[in-house]
């Protein structure tokens, strides 16, 4: 497996780096990177520490890497994450700031205990709280429940002060969402499993509406939502496609995510597994009140709509 | 009539289903079986996802019909975990 890491990969411009990725050879793992600088989302970091994991230490081989901000790399914990020594010199003391580092979470227990501990390190007012903590803790637990990824769930985070936003990274290698979906749903593509698993009450466990005891497939739709209505990025790549929610002027819900803003690709490297990358910006963010209300409309109709879709129909003769 | 203290349970961010199912399992339905009424009292509970409420009542309005809703209250809730508990009852009822 071969992975680049450019002078800046964002989810606005993350196609590129997704483009360029090279899972061949899965036993060994080459990392390269921009000579002089190297600016990239958590989505990213999250992406090379989890492919990391399934390799062998002395199989992977990180390339000198001269960029100025390579530091940054050492500090989210990447090269721990690798099981290999970081060669980058580190000249000049740099604050911490408010990041959360690459953390493994396999568990309910450990969720529960990250997002305990993840709150005082981005320093957060009260209000700003709530989407954060929600965001991190349906995704994690999707890939606890779904994914069956041996190594659980890839978290980072970091806050960037000039734009006051939080960007976080959340990264599996499990089953991916095709696999999930087709447990109880038809999805013929990545693309299509993708959509699935974006519409409100649409889950792989089940084909009931109002989803089992335990699922209601509204996780992935709410994170979404929280995205759209701040005019927010939210990313979703598995298998070769990857779907992304760009900024709009407009914060209309829908329940289909193709009726939104958005790119599709899906002749991308497959990633076996899912990637969620989520901007949350801090100085915008909607009240969390006011966004449930609309999800509460939103599904309501969603529901309706598809309940409907089933009704027979009269035969007129 | 019998209260349950959901705070005690999860702590202030009401997010581990686990324990939602562990609290809708041995302590709700025993009590409804019973013929009891349950309190849920959100009181401290800063914030509850949706899969929470969901493993918390959705089975029990599936099981109960939307008479779970009488038999059943929500104390102290804010106003966010108010709407979270609306969404799910919602999307419940108008399920099959």
């Amino acid at each position: 497996m071969k992975i680049y890491l450019p002078n800046s990969a964002f989810i606005g411009n993350i196609d590129p780096f997704l483009k360029k990725l090279d899972f061949t050879n899965k036993e060994h793992l080459e990392i390269s990177a921009n000579k002089s600088w190297i600016a990239v989302h958590p989505v990213v970091l999250s992406m090379v520490a989890a492919l990391g994991l399934q390799t062998k230490p002395e199989n992977v081989k990180c390339e000198k890497l001269t960029a100025k901000s390579a530091h940054y790399l050492q500090r989210m914990g990447l090269y721990k994450f690798l099981g290999i020594q970081s060669d980058v010199n580190i000249e000049e003391h740099e604050p911490a700031g408010r990041f959360i580092p690459l953390s493994q979470i396999k568990n309910s227990t450990e969720l529960s205990h990250f997002i305990k501990e993840m709150i005082p390190l981005l320093h957060l007012q009260p209000n700003q709280v709530d989407p954060i903590r929600y965001v991190v803790s349906e995704l994690v637990r999707n890939v606890i429940e779904h994914a069956a990824s041996q190594s659980g769930a890839i978290v980072s985070a970091q806050y960037y002060k000039k734009s006051n936003r939080i960007a976080i990274g959340i990264v599996d290698t499990g089953l991916g969402i095709k696999k999930t979906i087709n447990q109880s749903h038809t999805a013929s593509t990545h693309l299509e499993a993708i959509r699935l698993a974006l519409i409100p009450g649409i889950t792989g466990t089940t084909k009931k509406e109002g989803g089992t005891e335990y699922n209601a497939g509204a996780g992935l739709f709410f994170i979404k939502t929280i995205a759209k209505v701040n005019h927010d990025f939210f990313m979703i790549y598995s298998g070769n496609a990857m779907y992304k929610l760009l900024k709009s002027g407009t914060t209309k819900l829908f329940a289909d995510p193709f009726k939104d803003k958005h790119s599709i690709s899906d002749n991308l490297p497959k990633w076996t597994g899912t990637v969620v990358g989520i901007d949350i910006s801090l100085s915008e963010t909607r009240e969390f009140s006011k966004l449930l209300d609309a999800i509460r409309e939103t599904y309501s109709s969603a529901v309706k709509e598809r309940k409907q879709a089933r009704f027979k129909k009269p035969k007129f003769i | 009539m019998t209260t349950i203290n959901i705070f005690q349970k999860v702590g202030p961010f009401a997010e581990n289903k686990d324990e939602a199912r562990k609290i809708r399992i041995n302590e709700i339905v025993p009590k409804l079986e019973k013929g009891e009424d349950v309190i849920l009292n959100f009181k401290n509970i800063e914030a509850a996802t949706q899969s929470f409420i969901h493993a918390l009542i959705s089975d029990l309005i599936r099981k109960y019909g939307d008479d779970l809703l009488d038999k059943i209250s929500f104390q102290s809730c804010n106003e966010n975990v108010k709407k979270i508990i609306m969404i799910v009852t919602d999307y419940m009822q108008e399920s099959d």
